[in-house]
């Protein structure tokens, strides 16, 4: 039976994965080879609700919420983007709406990849985050 | 006059100039292939700013005292400089603005307001968002009409097309000289003659050009001419509007404030003459001086060897890239300046960008505010290298060493 990992051993376990390469062309070669791997949001859910419109690539959230925990399918149309993507939903899928609300999703700027969040990067994965946020939002229980 | 005999071109003197050439990104020697972008400046333009804001800096054109007397003379001084560097009849003929797309918005606004509804103005098919948007926000407000003329999927304009285009109503011609995306060098002097003889007048876009090859406004005969200085190897936010005197003595202001009138009473306001009437308010003095200075560093180098092995660069660059598979070269018009675009099948331009980035490689990717140019390719976006006369063979070789890594990436 697989342990349910905290959304904090989540990230650390992330951090220690990186912590093997040796250079950056490791790590870009993990993170597009996740980018690959990554199961992509169903062609129907590629909708403009869906859409975050960065200046250089779009990225398509979907987010569920099922038995008091979110889902999340994404897809970009970089790979390297796609892979960070991938990073972020094995992070925040099955968590609580509040847990999502209140982490600080410290791996990325940990494993060297913040200049990917940076607001200028215009790759769409700023307003990604911003948007499973916000869906988390939604179903919090008052 | 006499010629004065310059120093042939030589790249590696040249790179000596540019302090920003000499560092290392990410551990790796910069390779700066963005100068579509903006360009490098020289020592001497840098020396430049630090002297003005050192020791020379006071506001100008009204001050009675030695500092401002002196930032006045240096002003009109560089304003002069530029207008012998594009040959224009006139100082008066040269506006100072923040830049192209300034340059273009006056234009809009000001020669805007001598058209009627029913007016036309044509562009093209591959215009920078700077050269579209003005006009269409323009023709909404006075009710004109936006004619484009298309291109073939060279990236050549379809001279027959635009012919049938151009007619009595067409009122302004606004056109790139160079596109940004993909390097086409417009027949503008041919284009300019069709549009005048149809009584239109001619904007061109000069961003791309002033940088890559002579201008002669007066051979060209454009009505307007507009370029950045930032593209010119000078500081940002400053740029020049070129336009011939008896139109821009028929237009109307473009702002109000300082320096741009000649009297003010609550009841009615004169205005000042040409150039000062497009200059309100406290212009960029330090840029305007030191784009004058940028122009006498262009002065003192051998252009035309510049521009030769600018041409070789991008012959060059061509030839390793014909070599990729599943490559294309987006803008292959006969007639094209030193920018590559290109896009590889599966790759998305953002990935080989960022790869790219992490070999010290500067180039630009995306749409390069050109989206209606991006939607005629049906493609998100290009990767696009762009070259200066400082750039080198060597560091093209390394360029496509690098491309070729990250492509095997990618894949």
């Amino acid at each position: 039976m697989a342990i349910l990992l905290t959304i904090q051993e989540k990230q650390d376990e992330i951090v220690s994965e990186f912590e093997v390469f040796d250079d950056w062309m490791e790590k870009y070669e993990y993170l597009i080879d996740l980018g690959k791997d990554l199961p992509l949001i169903q062609e129907e859910l590629k909708t403009e609700e869906r859409l975050i419109e960065g200046c250089q690539s779009r990225v398509w959230l979907n987010a569920d919420f099922n038995d008091g925990k979110m889902q999340f399918s994404a897809d970009s149309e970089a790979i390297i983007t796609k892979g960070i993507i991938g990073l972020l939903i094995r992070v925040l899928n099955d968590e609580h709406p509040e847990t999502i609300l209140k982490t600080d999703l410290k791996f990325i700027s940990d494993i060297g990849l913040q200049e990917h969040l940076s607001p200028t990067r215009a790759n769409g994965l700023n307003g990604m985050i911003k948007k499973m946020k916000m869906e988390a939002l939604k179903y919090i229980q008052h | 006059m006499t010629e004065i005999i310059k120093k042939p071109f030589n790249v590696r003197e040249i790179r000596e100039e540019f302090p920003a050439l000499r560092q290392e990104i990410y551990g790796k020697n910069l390779i700066y292939f963005d100068n579509g972008a903006t360009s490098q400046k020289p020592q001497i333009v840098l020396n430049a700013i630090n002297k003005f804001y050192s020791k020379e800096n006071a506001n100008i054109h009204r001050g009675v005292h030695f500092m401002s007397q002196k930032a006045t003379t240096e002003f009109e001084e560089a304003r002069k400089k530029i207008q012998h560097f594009i040959n224009a009849r006139k100082a008066e003929e040269i506006i100072f603005t923040k830049g192209t797309t300034d340059g273009i918005n006056l234009v809009a606004s000001s020669y805007g307001e001598l058209l009627t509804a029913g007016d036309e103005i044509l562009i093209t098919a591959m215009e920078h968002h700077s050269n579209i948007v003005p006009w269409q926000m323009l023709c909404q407000r006075k009710g004109l009409i936006l004619r484009v003329a298309p291109i073939n999927f060279k990236g050549e304009l379809i001279e027959e097309e635009f012919d049938k285009l151009l007619s009595k109503k067409t009122k302004l011609l606004a056109i790139t000289h160079i596109s940004n995306t993909l390097g086409t060098i417009n027949p503008v002097k041919e284009l300019t003659q069709k549009a005048h003889a149809v009584g239109a007048k001619v904007l061109l876009d000069g961003a791309q050009s002033i940088q890559h090859m002579k201008i002669d406004v007066k051979d060209l005969d454009c009505d307007f001419y507009v370029f950045s200085s930032h593209k010119l190897f000078g500081p940002t936010g400053i740029g020049v509007l070129y336009g011939k005197e008896d139109l821009l003595d028929r237009m109307p202001p473009y702002q109000g404030g300082g320096d741009m009138i000649s009297r003010v009473t609550f009841e009615h306001t004169s205005y000042n003459e040409l150039p000062f009437k497009f200059e309100a308010g406290t212009p960029h003095i330090a840029g305007g001086i030191c784009l004058g200075t940028s122009v006498g560093f262009l002065n003192s180098i051998d252009l035309d060897g510049a521009q030769k092995h600018e041409g070789e660069l991008t012959k060059y660059a061509e030839h390793l890239l014909d070599t990729f598979e599943g490559l294309h070269i987006i803008g292959e018009a006969k007639n094209k300046t030193s920018v590559i675009s290109f896009t590889v099948d599966g790759i998305h331009p953002f990935d080989i960008g960022t790869l790219l980035d992490k070999h010290g490689i500067a180039v630009r990717t995306g749409h390069h505010c050109t989206q209606p140019l991006m939607d005629f390719y049906k493609i998100p976006g290009t990767t696009r290298a762009s070259f200066a006369f400082y750039n080198t063979k060597e560091e093209i070789d390394l360029f496509v060493e690098a491309l070729e890594k990250s492509i095997n990436m990618l894949k």
